[in-house]
């Protein structure tokens, strides 16, 4: 319950931010995607579930309050999640080389589908100026945020983590 | 490891039952035009009181260093001044429409059609589009104060975008600069209409947006002229000032022309906008 409610607060922190402090913030009108990066860490820390539920509530939000089609968004980032869970079993907190490349390949990924299905779809071909304009820029302010951000995550987690073990460890 | 686990779902069940609604969603709002609803009411009450503290505390530290500055006086004035450019711009904008159609209209006096001065509610901007490719924000006012989907949003004497979705306290509007948005746009010197439209890439180049279409046969169309809001877009409000004409070329079918506009409003800085109130009558609605 309280893992849930943590969640919970930490999708909305992670959004309120991006959608104001982050855009004020922003380098030549990019903003880092903090979403994304929650959504992946969760997956791949806590299993496909896990990161599918918060990819799936997180999308739901963007779609809300900024898609132009509802769904979008939700679809795209579950799937981010879902796909990190498989990364679970060969990801060891001490190594921060898988986080950073996840983390990294979720965001250039995420930016691709949007580029395939708005843009492409509506005869925009100019790839490679928003791969160097849009993509690459967001993945380089955002790992400079991922960094910071995944610590936070990563240390809330393995306090939940203790503070589950020793309620389990209570009831046997 | 728990505790006796009640029920739990397969996380490859869970995963295809999430698509299939996203799915459904996403078929829906395509096909039915259909917003969020109930999701779109507490989604707002969860969340607009958040954007709006923070954004409160924003100004309130902007305004702080402002007076650290001692520049608060000169920028009130500034600021002043500014509102009087704009709703004198404005003032003259409708001034030349009146005169362009007052000298082409004179003799059908039963067509005494006016530009009203509009009712307008202002409202703040209180988050902008977490990605970076679309252009869309959101304001603190909705439905509550009368705010509906297709009203027109301004800043100053600028067209900024159009509403395209509302929760009870909040609305969701897209740009004019947005890479999705066309708008039916009219040059105010020779009232010959082209389409603007926004272009990411252009906009983060030159900060400009584009047109396209121009039939200006007589060849009177130059650099620096007004583009207006045409009378047969049905959805944007007649005469309002969408920017200056920036570049302007011959389109290699020799008949139409296209070129850049700089916009009026500055779209980095939006903080406070107009909506206005009264929606175009397209005729649509009364023949339904």
């Amino acid at each position: 319950m309280k893992r849930k409610i943590i969640l919970a607060v930490a999708v909305i922190l992670c959004f309120v931010l991006q959608s104001t402090v982050f855009q004020a913030l922003s380098f030549a009108s990019i903003a880092p995607n903090l979403l994304i990066v929650l959504t992946a860490s969760l997956g791949f820390m806590r299993g496909r579930k896990e990161g599918m539920l918060v990819g799936f509530f997180s999308g739901l939000l963007l779609d809300i309050f900024f898609g132009s089609v509802l769904g979008f968004y939700a679809l795209l980032y579950m799937y981010v999640g879902y796909i990190n869970g498989f990364f679970q079993k060969i990801f060891f907190p001490e190594d921060i080389k898988l986080p950073i490349i996840l983390l990294s390949a979720s965001d250039v990924a995420c930016n691709l589908f949007v580029y395939f299905f708005q843009f492409l779809f509506r005869k925009k071909f100019a790839f490679s100026y928003y791969l160097f304009h849009i993509i690459i820029p967001e993945l380089v302010y955002t790992i400079l945020v991922m960094i910071f951000q995944y610590f936070i995550i990563l240390k809330v987690n393995q306090k939940l983590e203790a503070e589950e073990k020793r309620g389990a460890a209570k009831f046997v | 490891m728990k505790r006796k686990s009640k029920f739990k779902i397969p996380s490859k069940y869970l995963l295809m039952g999430l698509t299939i609604i996203a799915g459904t969603l996403i078929y829906v709002s395509l096909t039915m035009n259909l917003s969020g609803g109930p999701l779109n009411t507490v989604a707002g009450y969860v969340f607009v009181p958040m954007q709006q503290g923070i954004n409160h505390v924003g100004s309130w530290l902007k305004d702080k260093t402002d007076n650290l500055k001692n520049l608060k006086d000169v920028m009130s004035e500034n600021q002043k001044l500014k509102e009087q450019v704009h709703s004198l711009t404005l003032e003259l904008n409708t001034i030349k429409l009146e005169q362009y159609e007052l000298d082409n209209l004179r003799e059908l006096l039963d067509l005494d059609q006016k530009y009203p001065s509009y009712e307008k509610v202002a409202a703040n901007v209180i988050g902008k589009d977490a990605g970076n490719w679309f252009s869309t924000f959101t304001i603190d006012k909705g439905s509550k104060d009368g705010i509906d989907v297709d009203m027109n949003v301004l800043a100053g004497s600028g067209l900024v975008g159009i509403v395209t979705d509302v929760g009870p306290n909040y609305a969701k509007i897209r740009s004019i600069i947005d890479d999705t948005s066309k708008i039916s746009g009219m040059l105010l010197t020779t009232s010959d209409r082209c389409i603007v439209h926004g272009d990411l890439q252009e906009m983060n180049e030159n900060q400009n947006i584009l047109f396209n279409n121009l039939k200006d046969s007589d060849n009177e169309a130059n650099v620096g002229d007004p583009v207006v809001t045409s009378y047969i877009s049905d959805k944007y409000l007649q005469g309002i000032l969408i920017g200056y004409i920036n570049t302007i070329e011959v389109d290699s079918n020799n008949l139409t022309k296209s070129g850049t506009i700089t916009p009026v409003v500055d779209f980095e800085h939006i903080e406070a906008v107009l909506v206005i109130l009264d929606k175009k009558q397209s005729g649509q609605e009364e023949s339904k």
